[in-house]
């Protein structure tokens, strides 16, 4: 069991952020995300478009703001769990007993919920019988390409992912490429590549209409915009139609809800239950707005009474960064 | 103010008066309107407030800008009249606009 402060859920832009205004105050966490990275929906929806409305920076991709949120928590030495997804809590006395999709068990007086929209899946395909196959023949990431060697394979999808696997499988296999428009959003020297290789059968202004087979896909119907339908015989579907975002066990803790977002209380957004906090788009109250700016805002004001719950025999005193000798050596900044 | 009627899968029809200014998609999330999730909160970066919008309508509309249509590529059933709710500002042009809304968004 991993005894700490506070445990975050979430490692996108607030989740980082609060990893820093604990630190500051001196209090250990540990941030628990369902990614193989930081960032959130920073890296995993925008990586590359810039964003304008960060007070002091004016202009900057997600990407960079994640690296630069990242550099600045660095002297706190955060543990993070990638791959791992909260799927319990238990009260036990003033603390909390989080339980991951791993299995690893925190015991912590503070929860921050910094969950976004929930927890980041692949889109499914939506056809009929698709689940069926799913995990078997219809795939939405690759792990071992060897299993579709000589094998005929359909890929869905106009992005990077489906454009490099398309020509990556080509090398091993026969590859039919189905997107539902000519323009592809991946990178053109990909498409390129693709083209003059001439090994891809690439089929635009296709949807998928049904799948066919007994125990597995034998084939699969397209079918285009004008309600012709085409038969291409298939072993295996790669599916790359981006990430959706679920709420997930969330919706079980017993929190006040409204749709999909946590009802907090303005002055230090603790949720109705004593110890878990909601910040960042997960978190609902009047006038709320959905902007990373106002999530910095929520994890310092959070920070605060998660303090107070960490050490309730100390007195918060509120310090400046500029001024406390105690916050920059908890910095590591050396004294000029 | 501009009347928008939005019609779910099964053909329920709510007319609503959304104000000029406003995207067919805040004028939903405010007035509860189901099937559109609006996840992203009209980032265009999720494709969860996807709609089809009726033919005489659709070719009033702007043109959809970059990023748009590549969002559409991964809603559920896109056509050919697809657009993302969040990106279609309301206007005294736009007063009548019927949309409908897919079976889900994800």
């Amino acid at each position: 069991m991993i005894k700490t402060d506070v445990v975050i859920v979430g490692a996108g832009p607030v989740g980082l952020f609060a990893v820093h205004q604990l630190g500051i105050k001196g209090l250990k966490s540990e941030v628990i995300d369902n990614l193989d990275k930081a960032g959130g929906q920073c890296i995993e929806l925008y990586p590359d478009k810039p964003i304008y409305d960060i007070a002091g920076i004016p202009e900057c991709t997600g990407e960079e703001l994640t690296k630069n949120l990242l550099d600045q928590i660095k002297p706190f030495k955060t543990n993070f769990h990638f791959n791992e997804r909260v799927q319990e809590i238990n009260s036990e006395g003033d603390n909390w007993i989080i339980k991951t999709s791993q299995n690893k068990v925190f015991s912590s007086p503070n929860i921050i919920i910094a969950g976004g929209v929930g927890s980041f899946e692949p889109r499914k395909l939506s056809v009929k019988d698709a689940e069926k196959y799913e995990g078997k023949n219809i795939f939405y990431s690759i792990s071992d390409k060897n299993i579709f060697r000589n094998k005929k394979i359909s890929i869905f999808g106009g992005g990077d992912s489906a454009l490099d696997w398309a020509l990556e499988l080509s090398k091993i296999a026969e590859v039919t490429l189905i997107h539902r428009r000519e323009e592809f959003r991946g990178a053109p020297h990909t498409l390129n590549q693709i083209k003059k290789e001439g090994k891809v059968d690439i089929k635009t202004k296709f949807q998928i209409s049904s799948i066919s087979g007994q125990n597995n896909i034998e084939s699969i119907n397209i079918k285009n915009d004008d309600g012709k339908e085409t038969e291409v015989k298939t072993d295996y579907i790669l599916s790359f139609f981006g990430l959706i975002m679920k709420l997930g066990p969330i919706a079980e803790w017993g929190l006040n809800m409204d749709k999909k977002t946590i009802k907090v209380n303005t002055e230090n957004f603790e949720t109705n239950k004593k110890g878990i906090f909601a910040i960042g788009d997960i978190c609902t109250y009047p006038g709320k707005l959905k902007l990373i700016l106002s999530g910095f805002h929520e994890g310092a004001l959070a920070s605060v009474e998660c303090f107070k719950r960490a050490r309730p025999n100390e007195k918060y005193r509120f310090e400046f960064t500029t001024s406390s000798k105690e916050i920059q050596a908890r910095l590591g900044v050396k004294n000029k | 103010m501009p009347k928008i009627t939005y019609i779910d899968s099964s053909g329920e029809q709510r007319t609503i008066d959304v104000q000029k200014g406003l995207s067919v998609m805040e004028g939903a999330i405010q007035n509860k309107i189901p099937g559109i999730d609006a996840d992203c909160g009209g980032g265009m970066a999720c494709a969860t407030c996807h709609v089809y919008v009726k033919e005489e309508w659709f070719n009033k509309l702007p043109k959809t800008q970059d990023g748009e249509q590549d969002m559409i590529d991964m809603a559920f059933e896109p056509k050919k009249n697809s657009r993302l709710s969040c990106q279609l500002i309301v206007s005294d042009e736009l007063d009548g606009m019927v949309v409908t809304t897919p079976s889900k968004q994800t």
